[in-house]
């Protein structure tokens, strides 16, 4: 590879070779960050434009339009009404802690369930019934074509039955079960990967099995973990469906809000980009933060 | 006796008769309170008592009770046995309670006219409602374009690939790409529908309207046309999940010796035929799960379509989850919703088990 002559003409051909090739391939790098980020772009600088401005469709703030606070006034979260009182603003903050408490919770208790479930499933054999592990597990991991229309109606009866309906607690059970298939089958790869030489170990020290799986399993099966928590947050913080069925007033979550707000006829551009920009900020935000984590939680499971 | 554990463990567990007795108590006891307390409510919505509940809650609670103490005996009974037990329990009662009962129950209401206004509340109708599926003809409309939407996975499996190649080759900014190329699968698709359904696709200062009507195309309506419409549903569920696709497939190319593809190179495969012959092949069992999943997710798809068109034009871009959820809001009829809603998950089932029976035989010979 060590050349120490580079001018011959075979050379100079490959050289070029190599050059386009380079460009050829950040020339398509560029172009799809592009398209996965312009939208994005896009609806952060409406949040900034007046009438006029969206109306000749500007693109540049200070080159095209002068930005202005506009969009973010009427959220109540510009610099000028940030001390005022703001019915959209509370309004606003309502939806997003009932988002936060509901994706948190619901993304928190799948991970637990769906930890405990996945380390009895690697380490020990069942039988309940006619079912083995391997059984136990399709049972789990099927869970995940069912559509969630099929769900919907009966959990609407159902939770009005039971004065579940527009409640934080029905949200977050129903997420729960939705992303536990996912969690299951990320930590059954964590935890085959762990060699169970670790845990005979400490049970030979004469710790009980929980007593292993706490103190020496689960530390080591935390990014895994984290992984898993990670990708149900962002799964449950953008569920629509169901929070539109199954919630009204009390409970709604930030989608829902969004959506309702879509609907309303003569939208002010400026406003609905400010909260849709709102509303994705948190998730662009842990997806710049921790990507190496939600890349390996769905890159789990594809390669074995 | 535990052959296939993984883990042995070897305890001499001392039950006293006592702490089994008491864990047959709690769980029978338990159970007893369950049936009494579900009982009394059943009476009562009979109609033959009056207890004076409001709602069924007194019954969930014992259900929740009986269902700790089923576990809570596990451990007293069986001692070791039980912990291991203890691992899986929770979540098969949790799957059983929030996913195998409401479908039980949704099968008793597929086959009823219940309105929920109506105070007539719920009445059996046999068979009145499949006789309704089989003459909808927006039902089978919704189908037909789910297999529309199903194929579009297709060309998104080709863009992922395409991008999975590109982040994999050697590059500088690699991170920085990546979250790029991440972030649209980290939005909700509510905001994506205005983003892009609403404000970048408006016809008359839209960028995109503009680039297009730059490109020659003077009358630029995306959801004008049914054709149209559905490309433009696709374009936007694709640019939000190709991410999803592209993450499992870089993982695969990542998990690719280094060694097989310079022996290919040393044999003198370049280009297009290293990949057709040497990566490609040892990519099908990544890109089969991968393709896999998106189609689960893609037969989920419904947020996108409910908050750009609704369906429309005329139906041209509903969803069978769409199509459910506009049904039941105009008309509230949960009896009739719940049958499409079971049909299409009878699909669904016949479907992927023909789908995974099919990828198993095609992958054999490679493995």
């Amino acid at each position: 590879m060590t050349q120490i002559f580079k001018d011959s003409d075979t050379d100079l051909a490959h050289r070029a070779k190599w050059f386009t090739g380079r460009v050829a391939i950040y020339g398509a790098l560029s172009l799809w960050a592009f398209i996965a980020l312009f939208p994005i772009y896009w609806t952060l600088t409406t949040s900034f434009k007046k009438a006029p401005d969206v109306m000749k469709g500007a693109m540049v703030p200070w080159v095209d339009y002068r930005p202005d606070w506009l969009g973010w006034k009427s959220l109540g979260l510009s610099p000028a009404t940030i001390g005022q009182e703001s019915t959209v603003r509370a309004e606003f903050l309502g939806r997003f802690m009932n988002s936060l408490t509901i994706s948190v919770s619901a993304s928190v208790l799948a991970v637990i369930l769906g930890s405990l479930a996945a380390y009895g499933l690697s380490r020990f054999s069942y039988k309940f019934l006619w079912m083995k592990n391997s059984d136990i597990s399709f049972f789990f991991i099927s869970q995940l074509i069912l559509p969630p229309v099929v769900l919907a109606l009966p959990f609407l009866v159902l939770y009005k039955e039971l004065a579940l309906l527009d409640s934080r607690i029905g949200l977050i059970l129903l997420y729960t079960l939705t992303v536990l298939p996912i969690v299951i089958w990320i930590m059954r790869d964590q935890f085959a990967g762990i060699p169970t030489e670790l845990e005979e170990a400490a049970l030979v020290d004469g710790l009980s099995i929980w007593g292993a799986f706490l103190t020496i399993v689960l530390p080591i099966a935390l990014p895994g973990m984290v992984a898993a928590l990670i990708l149900s947050l962002v799964l449950t913080w953008n569920e629509y469906f169901f929070a539109a069925l199954l919630t009204s007033t009390h409970a709604n979550t930030l989608p829902v809000m969004v959506a309702s707000q879509t609907g309303s006829q003569g939208i002010s551009w400026w406003s609905m980009a400010a909260l849709s920009w709102a509303a994705i900020l948190p998730l662009i935000v842990i997806g710049v933060i921790l990507e190496r984590y939600i890349i390996k939680g769905m890159a789990a499971g594809a390669v074995k | 006796m535990n052959t296939g554990d993984l883990l042995h463990v070897v305890t001499n567990d001392n039950i006293s008769p006592a702490r089994a007795g008491f864990g047959r108590a709690i769980l029978w006891g338990s159970v007893g309170l369950f049936l009494l307390v579900g009982l009394l409510q059943t009476l009562q919505a009979g109609g033959h008592l009056e207890l004076g509940f409001t709602n069924w809650r007194p019954t969930l609670y014992s259900y929740a009770l009986m269902s700790a103490c089923l576990c809570w005996a596990q451990v007293l009974i069986r001692g070791e046995q039980g912990k291991r037990v203890l691992f899986v329990l929770p979540a098969v009662l949790f799957v059983l309670s929030l996913a195998i009962i409401p479908l039980i129950f949704g099968l008793i209401i597929a086959f009823s006219d219940w309105n929920l206004s109506s105070p007539l509340g719920r009445q059996f109708n046999g068979l009145d409602n499949v006789r309704q599926m089989w003459g909808d003809p927006f039902y089978w409309n919704a189908l037909k374009n789910m297999v529309w939407y199903a194929l579009a996975i297709l060309a998104e499996y080709t863009i992922a690939f395409g991008l999975a190649l590109l982040l994999n080759a050697e590059i500088r900014a690699r991170k920085f790409f990546r979250v790029a190329f991440l972030l649209p699968l980290m939005l909700s698709p509510v905001a994506v529908s205005w983003m892009i359904g609403k404000s970048m696709t408006e016809i008359r200062f839209g960028p995109i309207a503009r680039l297009a009507r730059a490109l020659g195309w003077d009358n630029p309506s995306f959801f004008g046309t049914p054709e149209m419409a559905r490309a433009t549903i696709m374009l936007m569920d694709a640019w939000t999940y190709i991410p999803f696709m592209m993450i499992m497939l870089l993982a695969g190319l990542q998990a690719i010796p280094k060694e097989l593809q310079e022996a290919a190179k040393v044999d003198g495969a370049k280009g297009w035929r290293a990949f057709w012959e040497v990566t490609f092949p040892l990519m099908l069992p990544v890109s089969v799960t991968a393709l896999l999943i998106r189609l689960i997710f893609k037969l989920k798809l419904a947020d996108i379509i409910i908050n750009v068109t609704s369906g429309g034009p005329g139906g041209a871009t509903d969803s069978v989850t769409s199509f459910i959820f506009r049904e039941y809001r105009d008309r509230s009829n949960v009896g009739y919703g719940t049958l499409l809603a079971i049909v299409y998950l009878v699909f669904i089932i016949i479907a992927m088990l023909g789908l995974l029976k099919l990828a198993d035989r095609w992958l054999r010979p490679q493995t």
